[in-house]
């Protein structure tokens, strides 16, 4: 206790560990990992706001004047580009990083060092793809980048140069990261943590981490061929010399599709984290959420030409994907039909988190109903490039995935820096967010069943949109207040926020069980799993009497290394011989992993370099269009080289200390 | 909620007692998969596509081209690199059993035959000389198919055959160059049965190009 006295605050799980730039520079520990995405993403957030707000305000009257159509062109790009790949994205890899192995039970993922990697490549690649902003090239055809318009033909500035490279400096880094957690989820489950009992954010996240897999290649290979016709010369999508004009659009959604269930499944797990807690009910129906889950990815490879019904494939084309979109319905509205029986009779605690998880369920049911209307393909030519569309995503990207995202945030904030963000701002900043988000978004259904078209930097007056307009600018004003709020929220939570200690809410799961921020190792002793709520059987064993358990008597679990049995865990329910190990209160000392034998990997600057020199390789490229090849042929080598020579220095170099 | 001490420190046992780094390569491949796919259906899209010539195996004589042209596809030439590519995986697979017997010594067999099947060295280094063969030919092939005036610019044809051949020749790069890596490892302090891992990922990558290979062989060479 005398160690709890000198340190009033927090009880620093850190005060033996490393800190400054360096530390950071340097980390591969995935707590810090995932802050650094958390960090990140919401600095692009703002900036990605910031560029929706400049067409709001260019829209909020008839024939704005605030900005050109070329730099409207470029707002609209970023404002897409930034919010899917920037943020939404990241924000759902912070949420990735931080729990996946605290919920899970182990100490780290599986390749530490790599998942340094992949944060260092998304840091350089968004900070490339916005340097475009500098020198007034940014990207200007729409977040899809549809051909012909990005060729060099209709396009010869740098504009899609910095775009088309961006992305695929992005898709180095989602991809490293999907390996990652596949091995992690699947390697590192603590004994007795199967599948069906693993928590449900983890269940997404891995489902995710497959989309991650399966899609980023096909647009990886779009991208290849844009960039060889654009810098090599080639023939993929010129159509003088006979090419598909829907080559680009076919590839763009196979990958595009799946895309909009990255986006989506992690903050579904989020809230069906956060809508048992504050219910104080178990997840309804458990394994129909997983399999739901695991449909909706299934099924999101299967629907992408809905998004081109207008280019004319024929009624049996149209038929097919638009019987496949309305699927998805299906289990999509089983899983909103669970939150609502979750919630049903429970004991409903309405914090900002739970505010903002019920808004989830709210918002994206109403962009999903607007969703199966544009499944059909009658209706979906009349709505199809109009406001009815931008109202429809953004229901389910802002009202779905970013309240979702919000309510980790609130949730798991603690568990980041071990202290609880404002509940009294997080209420402003949750009201705020939801009238102005619906103030936005709501009119445009209106305007857009007008016929107001997308992607338009201009309207007249006298067409009846100008009031609808005026309502999405406010309600964006409003917005733009909410987000400061959060800000301010986030920065002043940091040091004068109330200490959250292990479990602040009550909640089921593994990562509540140790100290917030967590030390470095994670748990002293791997835990072993009896049901799907260790932290509730314990506390408040009634929650969880119809849960599936591990029985008494019952041998537990056997634990098999290689095909050798090195031994088994039987135990009953109840309070093990083993739980005293356990950090019994936050206001104990936490020991370091050198005093508790546990060898933890060791910082290292080189997965930042690695990333550095793959993105000063891409980058190179830009110089062909500026007349230099050889000078970017150099620039691709020496780069190349250097990124290979590091890499074979980070390879060869042990993870750990030998001990 | 039970818990229980099952290992205090060092390293939990993992969860399929399979090393992190086998399940990583099996979700890298089937990644790599969708990027062939994505490659090969292009290239069978745009089959047929091209306005002018080269073709892969379409005769073309005046007046529909300028210059007579006759099919380009070597596939006898192109057979022979397939054969020595195949072969390559049957070097992977006598290094890898050399590697996971090591401490055996004549496990496979007395005599000079042998002592040759027991090398990790030999045959990692054939494999990655029937590699840089492979590479050759495609290098042989390429140039062939410039001086008969087919580039990746002149048509569909070219630009979806040149990135797809090339896309799966800069993987059997990478791959030599692992092997090489994992040569000079092996002569540097000898590879033994807990190194087997290392050659075990490099091997299932380098079937999966070959495997990949014997597609492109068959849908791009073959299937006209």
């Amino acid at each position: 206790m005398a160690t709890a006295a000198a340190a009033p605050a927090l009880p620093r799980a850190h005060e033996y560990e490393a800190s400054g730039l360096w530390s950071w520079l340097t980390t591969v520990d995935h707590k810090r990992i995932g802050a650094l995405y958390l960090y990140t993403s919401l600095t692009w957030f703002a900036i990605g706001g910031f560029e929706a707000l400049m067409i709001r305000a260019q829209l909020q009257g008839p024939n704005g004047r605030l900005v050109s159509a070329e730099t409207y062109n470029q707002l609209f790009t970023m404002h897409g580009t930034t919010m899917v790949f920037l943020v939404i994205m990241p924000l759902s890899a912070a949420f990735f990083n931080l729990l996946i192995p605290l919920q899970i039970g182990a100490r780290d993922v599986a390749f530490p060092r790599l998942n340094a990697f992949s944060y260092w490549v998304y840091l350089f690649g968004s900070i490339f793809m916005n340097v475009s902003w500098l020198i007034r090239q940014a990207p200007d055809a729409g977040w899809f980048g549809y051909t012909p318009l990005t060729t060099l033909t209709f396009s010869q500035n740098l504009n899609i140069d910095f775009w088309m490279l961006g992305l695929q400096i992005l898709g180095v880094s989602s991809l490293a990261a999907a390996f990652n957690f596949i091995t992690t989820i699947i390697n590192m489950r603590a004994p007795g943590m199967h599948f069906m009992r693993m928590p449900i954010f983890t269940w997404m996240a891995f489902i995710v981490q497959f989309l991650l897999v399966l899609a980023f290649p096909v647009i990886t290979i779009a991208l290849v061929f844009l960039q060889f016709d654009r810098f090599f010369g080639t023939t993929f999508y010129l159509t003088t010399a006979g090419a598909d004009p829907l080559l680009w659009q076919h590839l763009f959604w196979i990958f595009g599709h799946p895309e909009v269930y990255i986006l989506i499944l992690p903050a579904f797990g989020l809230v069906s984290e956060v809508l048992p807690t504050f219910s104080r009910k178990p997840l309804f129906g458990y394994p129909v959420m997983v399999y739901s889950g695991m449909l909706i990815a299934f099924l999101g490879f299967g629907v992408w030409a809905h998004h081109m019904f207008a280019v004319g494939m024929g009624p049996i084309a149209d038929t097919l994907f638009a019987v496949t979109t309305m699927l998805i319905g299906i289990p999509t509205g089983v899983k909103i039909f669970n939150w609502i029986f979750t919630m049903w009779g429970g004991d409903l605690r309405f914090t900002t988190a739970m505010k903002f998880g019920i808004a989830l369920v709210a918002l994206f049911t109403i962009g999903g109903i607007s969703g199966v209307m544009h499944a059909s393909p009658p209706a979906d030519l009349q709505q199809t490039d109009t406001y009815f569309i931008v109202a429809h995503f953004h229901y389910v990207l802002f009202g779905g995935s970013m309240m979702g995202l919000f309510a980790g945030t609130y949730y798991y904030y603690p568990k980041f820096t071990g202290r609880l963000l404002s509940e009294k701002l997080g209420t402003w900043h949750f009201w705020l967010a939801f009238i102005g988000m619906n103030l936005t978004f709501m009119p445009m259904h209106w305007s857009g069943l007008m016929g107001m078209p997308r992607r338009t930097w201009v309207y007249d007056a006298g067409q009846g949109l100008e009031i609808y307009n005026l309502m999405s600018s406010i309600g964006a004003y409003i917005q733009a207040v909410s987000v400061i709020i959060f800000a301010y929220n986030m920065v002043s939570s940091r040091k004068r926020g109330a200490i959250a200690g292990n479990d602040p809410w009550g909640a089921p799961t593994l990562e509540w069980m140790i100290p917030s921020p967590p030390p470095d190792y994670n748990f002293a002793v791997i835990p072993t799993v009896t049901s799907r709520y260790p932290l509730w059987d314990r506390k408040s064993p009634q929650l969880t009497r119809d849960v599936p358990h591990t029985r008494e008597g019952e041998r537990a679990i056997d634990v098999d290394v290689g095909g050798k049995h090195v031994g088994h865990v039987s135990h009953a329910i109840g309070n093990p011989p083993g739980a005293s190990a356990m950090p019994a209160a936050s206001s104990e000392r936490i020991k370091s992993a050198r005093e508790l034998g546990i060898a933890m990997p060791n910082p290292t600057i080189k997965p930042l370099f690695v990333a550095l020199f793959m993105t000063l390789m891409f980058a190179s490229l830009l110089l062909i269009h500026k007349g230099k090849t050889p000078l970017a042929i150099t620039g691709v080598i020496t780069f190349a080289l250097a990124m290979t020579l590091m890499l074979y220095s980070w390879l060869l170099t042990p993870l750990e200390d030998e001990h | 909620m039970a818990t229980t001490a099952v290992v205090g420190h060092g390293h939990p046992p993992t969860t399929t007692g399979l090393d992190h780094r086998k399940i990583a390569i099996w979700a890298f491949i089937g990644s790599e998969c969708m990027l062939f796919t994505s490659l090969i259906s292009t290239y069978l899209v745009y089959k047929g596509r091209s306005v002018s010539g080269p073709f892969p195996h379409e005769v073309c004589n005046p007046p529909q081209c300028a210059t007579a042209l006759k099919p380009i596809l070597n596939i006898p030439v192109t057979s022979v690199s397939t054969f020595v590519l195949l072969m390559s995986s049957l070097a992977m697979v006598l290094a890898l059993a050399a590697v996971e017997n090591k401490d055996k010594p004549g496990w496979a067999g007395t005599g000079a035959w042998g002592r040759a099947l027991a090398s990790s060295r030999l045959w990692l280094a054939v494999t990655a000389i029937l590699g840089a063969t492979f590479l050759g030919f495609q290098a042989y092939e390429f140039t062939s198919f410039v001086h008969e005036g087919l580039t990746i610019r002149t048509n569909l044809f070219g630009s979806s055959f040149f990135t797809l051949t090339g896309f799966h020749g800069a993987h059997v790069t990478v791959g030599v160059l692992w092997l090489l890596t994992l040569l000079a490892i092996d002569v540097k302090r000898g590879l033994g049965p807990k190194d087997a891992l290392l050659v075990d990922i490099s091997a299932l990558y380098w079937h999966f190009v070959d495997v990949v290979w014997i597609a492109i062989f068959t849908l791009v060479y073959l299937i006209r």
